[in-house]
């Protein structure tokens, strides 16, 4: 045999190098590009990061678990556009620190959701689900509900997002807590300042409870927005640019 | 050679790992302490009095330990085998735990007005499904990974294990790390990242346990009086490298503080998805392949009687199958906004995959010849053959859904569920209650198992608990991916989606019931084991009939 195994199996430490460099090969060559190539991401308009409130309705989603029964990605298949909306493209994840892909859909994709219920309608199937889709099987999140949102930290928050790249200025970070307070509230004083540094942010009480920012106000800011940054007026899916 | 052989009959004594431990443990308890102290999260501060318990139970533990041996209670034997026998009763522990959380779930699915909880967030699905997939991928069958390498290593190297009382902090560390990740779920602490919730500082307790774990197994294949390494050993070590591999890069995060628990991803949207799969994937190919292959390798073999059927095939297999895993990762973003050229790498690469994964399952199976009569007569390699079985049935669906015409059905349903539970109940559960219903009576030093029959029942309850498992998942995939898709006449979709959910219900109780009867057939085997240590034996099974090949002690 002009190969031989024998050095593989008499010297550990030749094992454990052989191991190592055949494991990181598929990696390094998959991963590693779409860190520069430029073409991985689209060029759109309307991407903006999280305002704070949204930021906090989003670790809720996560904290909840939500992932593992909705997904957060229309693919480009006739029916899932015609259910769901335009299909995602990778700009609209570009801030997500994790992303929110998912895997399954025991409900449905939520990538658009933003916008197609009332604010209402979101909190009631939020406590109840049943009460307005009888046949759903999704838990109920009562609890959520007047629970006060708990965002001391929240300039924190924004500052470690900054940290691994997303795009919050100090201006942002300096006013995260008064713009929260501003997004849950409408025709607030602080709302100009607000859609100001956050284009298209909606402010307004989105829970029902004008006197307190809850849980529930967050997590609904966050659904309202989902899917709702990109301009797709401007979007040339044939541009040479965005095809991948 | 049997295991209480003293091979160091010199005076006993405590050396530097203890004063190592020793160390680690009061330095991890005055952190904690003072990280619960000055935090202001109230989750955080519960985190750290859990690691506080830990650590003291830790340290109480080992003064009793370094007294025993001190007294010479414990003799330094040829092997370490408390540390097996340990984890072996904390393998069948975290089993019967994790299928009774995936039976809860399954019910909520099934009857969520009756098991919807919505002023109790601690019972929500959402929080309770990455508490059954942690407590099954990684309490139990971690546990069951750590306590067969500990047990083939020390055994296919002729060496007692390495590090002295360091492999303890690897089985009490690893421990703590599954009570931390199981708590952080159920109060609202997770990354999000499939398979690798736990938070930042989790994550790093876990490195360190992970890097020890290494240290301790090279350690051991270095004092070998074998000059070979024997083929079960190649797969340990590549789970272990390339799990410490996949989960430093995938959980790369900034922490908003170093006294909170709340971390973000150092990746973001794409990078960040693919980096996920690529580490979710081969915790399938690493964790859930790689170490229980290394386990088919000893105690099929062994159980059998018979040598692995080729050397060869076991070279060619084992680097392809390293090499070939890592690409696969992709092709759980098929259609998705991962670039085309990806995918196309990803789907590639699984379909060579069943190459590699077939050629595993062929040298487990072949290494029946000759003895495929005990198929009929040992209940226990019936297990063990099975799994091998369903390794295979599951390697090759696997490549079929990584096609991307398939995948677009596929992907998103129930299908995939199904799929996972073919590989996770078929083959890694098999393989495992396999490997504990022959290394029980080997560790206690019984002649054999409590009563086989009840290993039967085991594995017909199971066997058919899987069966209705994986066909309720194949048909509510398959519909609701048909459903999801269809049109009227008019060009319309022809099912709105909650429809889709609806038509699942009846399948949703089956698969319910798929999940009762392999708890069951789990909680058998843990009265089985509980009896076999005990020293019992079945009074049919007592008198008359020989004894069991393989159920001797080892070596």
């Amino acid at each position: 045999m002009i190969f031989s195994h024998e050095p593989f199996e008499r010297h550990s430490l030749v094992l454990t190098a052989g191991i190592l460099i055949v494991v990181a090969i598929g990696g390094l060559i998959e991963i590693a590009p779409l860190f520069y190539l430029e073409n991985t991401i689209e060029k759109v308009e309307g991407m903006r990061p999280y305002t704070p409130l949204e930021l906090a309705g989003r670790n809720i989603y996560i904290r909840e678990g939500c992932y593992t029964c909705h997904s957060q990605m229309i693919r480009p298949l006739r029916d899932e556009v015609e259910r769901y909306g335009h299909y995602s493209l990778a700009a609209e994840s570009m801030y997500d620190h994790p992303f929110q892909w998912g895997s399954k859909r025991t409900g449905p994709d939520l990538a658009r959701v933003g916008g197609k219920y009332s604010d209402d309608w979101q909190r009631r199937h939020l406590i109840d689900p049943r009460e307005v889709v009888p046949e759903s099987v999704m838990p109920g999140y009562r609890f959520l509900d007047g629970t006060p949102l708990r965002y001391d930290d929240i300039s924190a928050q924004l500052a470690a997002n900054s940290i691994v790249g997303v795009p919050y200025t100090d201006e942002m970070i300096d006013n995260a807590k008064a713009d929260l307070e501003a997004q849950a509230v409408e025709g607030g004083e602080g709302e100009e300042a607000l859609v100001g540094r956050y284009p298209k942010a909606m402010a307004r009480d989105y829970d029902g409870r004008p006197a307190e920012i809850t849980e529930m106000d967050a997590l609904v800011a966050y659904l309202q927005m989902l899917g709702t940054l990109v301009d797709f007026k401007t979007y040339e899916a044939e541009d040479p640019a965005n095809k991948r | 050679m049997s295991t209480s052989t003293e091979v160091n009959p010199e005076k006993p004594r405590v050396g530097f790992d203890a004063f190592l431990l020793s160390a680690l443990w009061l330095a991890g308890l005055v952190t904690v302490l003072w990280g619960a102290a000055k935090t202001d999260d109230p989750l955080f501060a519960v985190h750290m009095g859990i690691f506080a318990l830990g650590f003291t139970a830790m340290l109480i533990w080992l003064l009793r330990r370094t007294g025993r041996i001190m007294g010479g209670t414990i003799r330094q034997t040829a092997y370490e085998d408390d540390i097996v026998r340990v984890g072996t009763i904390l393998t069948v522990f975290w089993a019967v735990i994790g299928l009774t959380v995936g039976v809860v779930i399954a019910a909520q699915l099934a009857f969520p007005t009756t098991l919807s909880f919505p002023d109790i967030p601690y019972l929500s699905y959402g929080r309770l499904r990455p508490l059954h997939t942690s407590a099954v991928i990684f309490a139990f069958g971690g546990t069951a990974l750590l306590t067969t390498s500990f047990y083939v290593v020390q055994r296919t190297t002729k060496a007692r294990l390495a590090g002295g009382l360091l492999p303890w902090f690897v089985m009490w560390g690893y421990q703590l790390f599954i009570v931390l990740a199981a708590t952080g779920y159920v109060l609202g602490i997770t990354q999000s990242r499939e398979y690798a919730e736990p938070e930042w500082y989790v994550d790093l307790w876990l490195t360190l346990v992970w890097v020890v774990y290494l240290l301790v197994f090279l350690g051991t294949i270095w004092k070998r009086k074998e000059p070979h390494i024997y083929v079960a050993n190649w797969f340990y070590l590549a789970f272990i490298v390339t799990i410490a591999m996949l989960h430093i890069v995938n959980n790369l995060a900034m922490p908003v503080s170093f006294l909170g628990t709340k971390s973000y991803s150092a990746f973001s949207g794409v990078q960040d998805a693919l980096t996920q799969w690529w580490y979710g994937h081969n915790a399938v190919g690493f964790f859930l392949t790689a170490g229980f292959l290394a386990m088919m390798y000893y105690f099929v073999p062994k159980r059998a009687e018979r040598p692995v059927y080729s050397y060869r095939l076991s070279i060619v297999h084992f680097w392809t199958l390293i090499f070939l895993y890592i690409w696969a990762g992709p092709h759980h973003l098929h259609y998705t906004a991962l670039p085309q050229w990806a995918q196309t790498l990803g789907m590639t690469f699984s379909l060579m995959l069943w190459m590699p994964s077939w050629g595993g399952m062929i040298n487990g199976l072949m290494t029946l010849s000759g003895a495929w009569d005990k198929l009929r007569t040992d209940p226990v390699i019936r297990m063990l053959v099975v799994s091998v079985a369903f390794y295979g049935m599951s390697t090759f669906e696997g490549p079929l859904m990584s096609v991307r015409e398939v995948n677009s059905l596929s992907h998103y349903t129930d299908w995939t569920v199904g799929h996972v539970h073919s590989g996770a109940l078929g083959w890694v559960g098999f393989v495992s209650f396999g490997a504990i219903y022959c290394l029980v009576p080997w560790l206690w030093g019984r002649k054999q198992l409590y009563s086989l029959a009840l290993v039967e029942w085991h594995f017909w309850i199971a066997t058919i608990g899987i069966l209705l498992y994986i066909t309720a998942m194949w048909v509510t995939g398959i519909q609701e991916g048909l459903m999801w898709r269809s049109y009227d006449e008019s060009g319309f979709l022809q099912y709105t989606f909650v429809e889709t959910v609806e038509a699942k219900h009846w399948l949703y109780i089956v698969r319910m019931l798929g999940g009762v009867l392999f708890l069951l057939g789990a909680l058998i085997m843990a009265y089985n084991v509980w009896r076999t240590i005990r020293g019992d034996v079945h009074e049919s099974e007592s008198a008359g009939k020989p004894a069991l090949a393989g159920a001797q002690p080892a070596e």
